[in-house]
């Protein structure tokens, strides 16, 4: 804990000390994930593939050692990528590097904290490393961000110390119908709860599994305190227009970009619709002659076994 | 809200811009957000906001939004950048190449400080206000060399962070990340409500 100079939750400078520099505090933390809001986010396996993606417009990049897409053709266990390929891509882009753990694994994280990335997602894309818990995301300095498909595993993983979220969607299969599944059931959820009177609060904690203090925060507020970006099966410009009109912060794009034909023209295109997303001609004019895209998967046709999403909780 | 309030424009291409309206709504200022140049036609005041410094830029330039910014600018249109903000506003950064406004005679670094892990907040003493601001760094810029007609209104370690060159202002951190909004209010304050 030694870098983390006040504890995260603490308030401002609470010891009354002036010009103390505070390293890894919750709004520190968080105010990253605010600076990449209305951005795309995309995965990258190599230094190349980063630059490609930071000169079509990305906001970060995933350093990866393969996309979920091959992931998921691959089978057995996906673990952390290479350190060595992680600092490769670090050192080939300005823009933020994220970098993937499994979930529970907290030597992997403590890996990547030391390589410097810029943010940590504890991701189901991976194999987990624990059934039964995530990782203690208040020990880190580095921010991490999670998968949710609904408000109580999101408000979980923030009282876990998650400073990001997004939706899990299902990885891999260029199929957008899981993360707008997850996005609308976390927007019922945050409607249901800012209508409730106090006295509703704790039973719908217990019934969401949520901590009755993040729970209260959102019936005063409104919203989730943290930002919230889709992922999870984002292909093509109008699915990341679709997920930022349903509410997203911002978007993750995996396997569609560079699994497609044309990966710097999509990723191109993407970003524009991101910003652009309530701009259907705009998404019309970035939405034509992009070759290819990424082959998709119907959800029907994975197992229950195999849909990355069950993976944590 | 009356019809004297100031307008104020928070570019939003990408970036924390929700943030900035936020803010300047709470000071009763009417805040739109800008993505097209004909968007800064019924504005009076500018806020480019914290975010990717080479995403904002890229959009920007494809937007056409570039000359249209700099030229408001130059005719005097009161500006606050933070962070990106204050990037896009310099006249150079002192590595790689990216398209800014250059309406700040400044030259700035990128990531001055390093990775996320040295992002860090502070009690910053600002020139011309009585209390300390709490100072949101992250992954933040610092500038290297000002123009004489820079003035300095808050340093860090003897660098600037905090500059003015008449109607822009530039931040290194983020004011829109707390609850405190003197920072705005200096920018509203120089807007001649007609």
């Amino acid at each position: 804990m030694e870098s983390n100079s006040t504890d995260a939750m603490s308030p401002d400078a609470a010891s009354g000390e002036r010009n103390v520099v505070e390293h890894g505090t919750k709004r520190v933390k968080t105010g990253l994930a605010e600076m990449l809001k209305g951005g795309v986010i995309m995965d990258v396996v190599t230094a190349e593939q980063a630059t490609i993606a930071q000169e079509a417009g990305a906001v970060a990049v995933m350093a990866l050692e393969r996309v979920p897409a091959d992931i998921r053709k691959h089978g057995g266990v996906a673990r952390m990528a290479d350190p060595n390929k992680v600092e490769e891509i670090m050192e080939a882009v300005s823009i933020p590097v994220m970098a993937k753990s499994r979930i529970g694994h907290f030597v992997e994280a403590q890996v990547l904290q030391s390589l410097g990335v810029d943010y940590i997602d504890e991701s189901e894309v991976l194999s987990p490393a624990d059934m039964q818990h995530h990782i203690d995301k208040w020990a880190f300095t580095t921010p991490f961000v999670c998968g949710a498909r609904n408000l109580g595993e999101a408000l979980r993983r923030i009282g876990e110390g998650a400073a990001m979220i997004r939706t899990k969607g299902e990885p891999g299969t260029g199929n957008v119908v899981e993360a707008v599944t997850h996005m609308r059931q976390m927007t019922a959820d945050i409607s249901r709860v800012s209508t409730m009177t106090d006295d509703l609060l704790m039973a719908a904690a217990r019934d969401l599994g949520a901590p009755i203090d993040l729970l209260r925060d959102i019936a005063d507020t409104g919203r989730l305190p943290v930002v919230n970006f889709a992922a999870g099966g984002i292909a093509t410009p109008a699915d990341a227009a679709l997920m930022m009109q349903l509410g997203c912060d911002g978007v993750f794009v995996g396997s569609g970009i560079f699994k497609s034909g044309d990966p710097a023209v999509r990723a191109r295109a993407i970003v524009e619709a991101t910003t652009f997303h309530r701009d259907p001609q705009i998404i019309a004019k970035v939405s034509s002659n992009l070759g290819e895209p990424m082959v998709g998967i119907d959800i029907d046709e994975i197992p229950e076994s195999q849909r990355m999403q069950e993976r944590g909780w | 809200m009356t019809s004297s309030a100031p307008r104020v424009g928070v570019l939003a291409l990408q970036g924390d811009f929700r943030e900035h309206l936020a803010a300047v709504a709470e000071l009763g200022a009417e805040g739109s957000e800008v993505r097209v140049p004909h968007d800064l036609e019924t504005v009076d005041a500018l806020i480019i906001p914290g975010g990717e410094s080479t995403t904002i830029g890229r959009l920007a330039t494809l937007y056409g939004m570039i000359e249209p910014l700099r030229k408001h600018i130059e005719h005097g249109m009161p500006t606050l950048g933070t962070c990106a903000g204050m990037i896009f506003l310099a006249s150079s950064v002192t590595d790689g190449d990216q398209p800014l406004i250059g309406a700040l005679a400044a030259s700035v670094e990128r990531n001055a400080f390093g990775r996320q892990n040295e992002s860090f907040e502070i009690d910053l003493d600002v020139e011309g206000l009585d209390d300390p601001v709490k100072a949101v760094f992250i992954r933040a810029p610092l500038i290297e060399k000002v123009g004489d007609a820079v003035e300095v209104l808050a340093s860090y370690r003897g660098r600037p962070v905090f500059v003015r060159q008449a109607n822009v202002m530039a931040t290194s951190f983020h004011p829109e990340l707390t609850q405190d909004r003197r920072i705005h209010q200096m920018l509203l304050d120089s807007v001649e409500v007609g």
